[in-house]
């Protein structure tokens, strides 16, 4: 239990880079350190820069634009994505030094991460699907100049999006063709490629182009993506830049091509039978590993934003009358301004609480891809080794490996005297369950981040603009709040829009081992809960076992008319529940983070200092976004539960299917006394109901302190040290 | 042929200029509040010094630059993040308070302590880098006690540039009043020069030097020696930082003019 005196504790200054580096697990990782050191120097110095001298009051790629190429290259933001043997620094995987090198950027300007992982994203093609040759090509070419060299770094961009009706990223439906334009025995086929582009960054200076289209050609057996070259032969025209309201440090354009390629540009290669190009993968199946990375950090992003928020509102709200006549040093309107009035406060802490959320639930899933990156070579090992192919083979192999995954579930959820220890350490020690284990986290973290953090945090981002008043929708703005607002509508859409994600949500989120996890987090929270309390653990398990009763319930019974409810085309099921699970996962996992920072926090000089109220508010803040996290999924579930039910008839017969509520029937009947029966307000019932009712119930009682907890935040935020200063421009 | 220089550049700690800084009473004397829990930065003259001892370490190869630094080393270990990226260095650490309380004097022989710890110093080749002033408290004494200790005294403090001459000999510009320079040469080595600012843009950071650097520089953190800052005489009766002038008056009635002539009266009137 936490003590008297460290609840009496408070918030003494803003968190810094000691206490993040251990909530997101990142303090023995010095490359990491730096990494975030040299993004945040070119974040709050040529980024800011140039956001306050108004540049992105212009659609064009300008060569104030281009100059932030060259900063991300002299400060290692570009080398980031590049292995070592490439001109990289840093080894293995490279989702969390992405991801946090794209939060430092987007902590200004959202358009400046975009441009710098854009180029990332063209390469992610060639890098996870690419030959050797093509690999070592165009990373090689990709990575900036060392000292001595001579070559320009050449850049990429990729071409999927086509004007519409045709491709977004949820279609196989491509207008991008590729055929054969000349074929000479025992010759290399050369491809003639045609595709228009729309939303493409990077295209304002990009030297290669990976785009997706689809054969033309009965001697091309399927789509393909397929790296274009500025030289190549045909048209290579970059397009007119998109007129686009966000993300204006991005070059955005709408690119023609009709160009003429070596068939060895197919990314993965080809072989031929039977006379006919078949190319190794086609471009779904690429995009699905592409993007598989890519969203996370796009919700970090949005993340971002909401945390940068908190000093400058901060700041606005104590200094708002200061250096008027009515307010003097010393009086409490001078010294706390704003920060006066309840409402300031508890609307900050909402903002923060929601920032920390995403942040935590970002940085997991990043984190678990630099995990199972290695896993899943592995498997592409064991597959090739077992010989099996092709992907039904590979899905029955998974699915008995998931089964054993499960059972290790199980068999960890036994007292451990009673384990049969020998098939827990098999089980535990196979590195094909760790990766079944982890790709299912992965399926949904990753649309889970995406989602959230980018559709909540937009709506937080407004919530943040309207604290600064008119100010907040100027270009003055402090922290350039009404831009990001504008911005995270962007990130909620661009690689992959929201309803993506649901759909995406909404078949990963009933695998039976993702299930078996979540069930195993209940319990966790509830062992949390009652060594801490102060969290909302609680009330977060609760609104867990909510969310599952309502999943089952939904996927084995029907509809008032007899239609099935959890179905694929059934959004108005599948959709809500994913939105529901979403504010589970990021306050369950902000509540973890924190957790990590009071075990590690005391063995560092720096952070012990503050702790006790630095965890004292961190609780506060958790216990905030418990409740509201819970909050939304009894209103989702009690929504979904009742309103597929038809409402029964207020008469006499329908009374019989009906609760009425005796105090209800009588107010009823005094408000309808002049009518000829009294009319109870009924709602169904049905089999199950008092488990749900027992539930909500248990769910609202467990609310209880969640409102203390948000005075307590918001106190704190009127006792906290600010500097004196944003640390970038305005 | 060029000298290869040992170029030790002496620079601490402080919080980040844009922090709030409160002092307090601490059991242990006068602090600032907080100070522990604030985001801290080499020591802004520092940096201008260590940017020039790249540079010259660029002009003279085989020169080798040692960043000493007396600080709390948990503290420092966040700050090399950054510094570590902006040249290669050997890090020599104290382990001690960089609080803007600590005696001159105490620090300086702690400072030559480490120096003269380092193995291979070489007096023919030594160069003594520092601010001449530091922004947690300019006493501006420090680097001259260091050169004191060390047995050197080609000393010159405020500089902005140092070239090499072709006879090795060094021409130094100080800064003097009235925005001028005071024009110096010396030999070469050994001697201190306490920086003002130079003439050298921040480098930008470049992670891969840094990775070099953390080669050296967590060993270094781990073997840190305690820092024994004798200063049992020391007492400060108070301490409050520079005042703040403000004096702003809300106007609505007045024309641009008087407003203008108001401004022009105050102005000569300070």
């Amino acid at each position: 239990m936490q003590g008297q005196d460290e609840k009496k504790s408070t918030l003494r200054t803003l968190p810094g880079d000691d206490v993040r580096q251990i909530m997101w697990r990142f303090a023995e990782r010095f490359d990491l350190q730096m990494l975030v050191q040299s993004a945040r120097g070119v974040a709050r110095g040529p980024v800011a820069r140039l956001v306050a001298e108004g540049e992105r009051n212009t659609h064009e790629w300008t060569a104030k634009k281009a100059a932030l190429l060259t900063a991300f290259d002299e400060a290692g933001i570009t080398a980031i994505f590049m292995a070592p043997e490439d001109g990289g620094y840093i080894e293995g995987p490279k989702n969390m030094a992405l991801a946090l090198a794209a939060f430092e950027l987007s902590w200004v300007d959202g358009g400046a991460a975009t441009g710098s992982l854009a180029g990332n994203l063209a390469l992610s093609p060639i890098h996870e699907c690419g030959t050797n040759e093509q690999r070592h090509r165009y990373m090689k070419a990709a990575c900036p100049s060392q000292s001595g060299e001579s070559r320009r770094a050449r850049r990429g961009a990729f071409a999927l999006t086509e004007p519409i009706p045709f491709v977004g990223v949820d279609t196989g439906v491509l207008s991008g063709k590729v055929r054969v334009a000349e074929w000479q025995d025992g010759r290399e086929p050369i491809l003639q490629v045609d595709k228009r582009g729309r939303f493409i960054t990077n295209m304002g200076f990009a030297d290669f182009v990976t785009a997706a289209v689809d054969t033309d050609d009965p001697r091309i057996k399927s789509s393909c993506m397929i790296i274009l070259e500025e030289d190549d032969p045909g048209v290579y025209d970059r397009g007119v830049p998109t007129k686009k309201m966000v993300h204006q440090l991005s070059s955005t354009n709408d690119p023609v091509f009709s160009l003429k390629v070596p068939a060895s540009r197919i990314i993965g290669g080809y072989t031929i039978k039977d006379g006919v190009i078949v190319p190794n993968l086609n471009h779904g199946e690429i995009i699905e590993v592409v993007f598989g990375h890519t969203r996370v950090t796009v919700g970090l992003m949005t993340g971002a934003k909401l945390l940068s928020a908190v000093e400058p509102l901060i700041r606005y709200h104590r200094g708002r009358f200061r250096g008027g006549e009515t307010a003097g040093p010393g009086s409490p309107r001078y010294e706390f301004g704003l920060q006066q009035k309840e409402d300031v406060l508890h609307r900050l802490v909402d903002v923060w609480a929601a920032g920390e959320a995403s942040a935590s639930l970002g940085f997991t899933a990043a984190r678990l891809f630099d995990d199972l990156d290695p896993l899943a070579k592995a498997k592409k090992q064991f597959f090739a080794e077992q010989n099996i192919a092709g992907g039904r083979a590979q899905m029955r192999a998974l699915l008995k490996i998931q089964k054993d995954a499960v059972e290790l579930i199980e068999i960890e959820r036994q007292p451990e005297n009673d384990r049969d220890r020998k098939r827990h350490a098999e089980l535990k020690n196979d590195t094909l369950v760790r990766f079944v284990m982890l790709d299912t986290l992965a399926n949904v973290l990753c649309p889970a981040a995406k989602l959230w953090n980018t559709g909540h945090g937009t709506n937080m981002m407004r919530e943040a603009v309207s604290l600064m008043g008119g100010y907040g929708i100027t270009e003055d703005c402090p922290g350039f709040l009404g831009q990001k607002w504008m911005d995270a509508q962007l990130e909620a859409t661009y690689e992959g829009p929201e309803s993506v994600q649901r759909r995406q949500l909404s078949v990963t989120m009933t695998n039976d081992l993702f299930l078996a996890q979540f069930k195993q987090w209940i319990r966790e929270l509830r062992a949390i809960a009652s060594r801490r309390p102060g969290t909302g653990a609680c009330a977060l398990a609760t609104a867990m076992r909510l969310w599952l009763w309502t999943l089952e319930r939904m996927q084995t019974t029907r509809d008032a008319e007899g239609a099935k409810l959890y179905q694929s085309a059934r959004h108005g099921v599948t959709f809500p529940l994913a939105d529901a699970l979403c504010w589970l996962l990021a306050a369950r996992l902000f509540i973890l983070d924190v957790l990590e920072l009071e075990e590690k926090g005391p063995s560092n000089p720096t952070v012990a200092e503050g702790l006790p109220g630095l965890l004292a508010f961190y609780m506060d803040l958790c216990h905030v976004q418990a409740a509201r996290a819970a909050s939304e999924v009894a209103r989702i579930c009690a929504e979904l539960v009742f309103g597929y039910m038809r409402r029964p008839a207020s008469n006499e017969t329908g009374l019989d299917d009906c609760y009425a509520d005796d105090d209800l029937e009588e107010a009823n009947a005094a408000d309808n006394a002049d009518r000829q029966r009294p009319k109870a307000d009924p709602f169904a019932r049905f089999e199950g109901l008092e488990a749900f009712v027992r539930l909500r119930v248990l769910l609202d009682g467990r609310m209880s302190g969640a409102r203390l907890a948000k005075d307590s935040a918001a106190n704190a935020l009127t006792r906290v040290m600010i500097p004196e200063a944003l640390d970038y421009p305005a | 042929m060029s000298v290869q220089y040992q170029i030790f550049v002496c620079g601490g700690i402080v919080p980040d200029p844009l922090q709030t800084l409160d002092p307090v009473t601490a059991p242990a004397g006068p602090a600032l509040k907080n100070e522990m829990m604030l985001p801290a930065v080499l020591d802004p003259f520092a940096w201008h010094a260590l940017f020039e001892a790249a540079r010259l370490a660029r002009s003279s190869p085989g020169s080798k630059i040692y960043l000493v630094s007396l600080a709390p080393k948990a503290k420092l270990q966040q700050v090399m993040m950054s510094v570590a990226q902006k040249a290669v260095f050997d890090l020599v650490v104290i382990d001690g308070p960089a609080s803007g309380f600590t005696d001159s004097n105490a620090v300086a022989a702690a400072l030559s302590e480490a120096i003269q710890s380092v193995p291979g110093l070489d007096m023919n080749r030594l160069l003594v880098f520092g601010g001449w002033e530091s922004a947690s408290r300019g006493s501006g004494t420090t680097l001259q006690a260091v050169g004191e200790i060390l047995g050197i005294t080609d000393q010159f403090q405020g500089v902005d540039d140092l070239r090499i001459e072709s006879d090795g000999s060094f021409r130094i510009l100080e800064r003097i009043d009235g925005g001028k320079h005071q024009v110096s040469t010396c030999a070469g080595a050994p001697a201190v020069l306490g920086w003002a600012t130079g003439n050298l843009p921040e480098p930008p950071n470049n992670p891969q030097i840094g990775m070099t650097n953390m080669r050296g520089i967590m060993p270094a953190l781990q073997k840190a020696r305690p820092a024994k800052l004798n200063a049992q005489d020391l007492s400060y009766t108070s301490v409050t930082l520079p005042k703040q002038q403000r004096e702003t008056r809300v106007v609505d009635k007045l024309s641009a003019e008087e407003i203008a002539r108001e401004i022009a009266e105050w102005i000569k009137k300070s």
